[in-house]
């Protein structure tokens, strides 16, 4: 899922400060999951902002809703219902829904609630972690699953580095060194002839640094 | 500037079981400040955040939650999970800049015990001495 986390007040509060109807939106999909921008957090952030703007002098007006998703045009529209009870719209979605609201209602105002950060899971209860960086071109069949792009600090294709000590990174003891995972885990396949191999060189012209990306399922399109 | 704040208290049932004695009269003859509305829950770790916040939105002055002993509460974890609920609160209300004490955990033993009405007081005084809500 995508993993976000929401702003400082200040900043977000700085956003709408001069707004007199605010729609704080909440989506339910991966946000939902997170516990960063689903209902809940949009429910409290709406009365966050309304704390905030009293304290601050103003007057506006906060109201809450949600959407199924914030990254699909069928949703979008959904935005209708609350034609007329807005003059921006306070997204609790990832960068995605927001940018969707962008493109989709050219005439609406809409901020960013959260800080998109990464795709993760949950490592345990309100804990999540990385473990893709989206980079377009999977090698996890080299690495038994483990994704040294996302979880090696230096995104190393042929690690470990000489910081790896005691099977964690140099960049702080409590993030494991993903290359001593991925050796110890090749061990355990009896695989880890296969890491004598060098890894190719890898195409990073499809990990975004080609300028955005985009997909096309012909069989889909209508 | 003296004031009668107006303060919300969240308890679990077991440990504001005080409240009911004598027809709800023991708690005030025992020194219970008359300002601090007492609303009852089934176990604190049901509290929501936006529980709190509502309260401040509806003019409270300062919020206090009562639940089980920490390692002793009668659904286990409930009251831990408030005391972490009222530490986000503490958090967002010091991010807007207002002093994070106008919430407050306290856990107490279940029964009638003088520390319910201790809370009561030391949160009655703290909040007088802040003054007003800032909201």
């Amino acid at each position: 899922m995508i993993v976000a986390d929401r702003k400082p007040l200040a900043e977000i509060l700085d956003m709408v400060k001069d707004c007199k109807k605010i729609l704080v939106l909440a989506c339910r999909g991966c946000v939902t999951v997170c516990s960063a921008g689903g209902e809940r957090e949009a429910e409290i952030l709406a009365s966050l902002v309304r704390l905030g703007l009293k304290k601050n002098g103003s007057k506006a007006k906060v109201i809450e809703g949600s959407l199924v998703r914030q990254c699909d045009r069928e949703y979008i529209d959904a935005i209708d219902q609350w034609k007329g009870k807005y003059d921006a719209i306070l997204s609790t979605a990832c960068g995605v829904g927001v940018n969707f609201i962008a493109n989709l209602r050219p005439k609406d105002n809409v901020y960013p609630a959260l800080n998109t950060s990464f795709l993760g899971g949950s490592a345990e209860q309100g804990i999540w972690s990385e473990q893709c960086a989206g980079c377009g071109n999977c090698v996890l069949h080299l690495t038994g699953g483990l994704c040294p792009v996302a979880r090696c600090a230096k995104s190393l294709m042929n690690g470990p580095c000489g910081g790896s000590v005691d099977g964690r990174c140099e960049i702080h003891k409590d993030v494991d060194c993903v290359w001593q995972l991925i050796y110890d885990r090749m061990g355990r396949l009896k695989r880890q002839d296969e890491m004598k191999i060098p890894a190719p060189i890898r195409d990073w012209s499809v990990a975004g640094h080609g300028g955005p990306r985009k997909q096309t399922r012909d069989d889909l399109t209508v | 500037m003296s004031f009668t704040p107006d303060i919300r208290l969240f308890s679990c049932h077991y440990t504001s079981q005080q409240s009911c004695a004598n027809e709800g009269k023991e708690l005030e003859g025992l020194g219970f400040p008359e300002n601090v509305r007492i609303s009852r829950v089934p176990c604190t770790g049901k509290l929501q955040e936006i529980t709190l916040l509502k309260a401040f939105e509806d003019g409270a002055d300062g919020v206090y939650v009562v639940g089980c002993p920490a390692d002793a509460c009668h659904n286990v974890k409930g009251s831990q999970r408030a005391a972490k609920r009222v530490e986000a609160i503490k958090k967002a209300l010091g991010e807007l800049d207002v002093e994070p004490d106008r919430v407050e955990m306290y856990h107490l033993s279940r029964g009638l015990h003088p520390e319910f009405v201790d809370a009561a007081q030391e949160m009655n005084e703290r909040i007088q001495k802040m003054g007003p809500s800032p909201f």
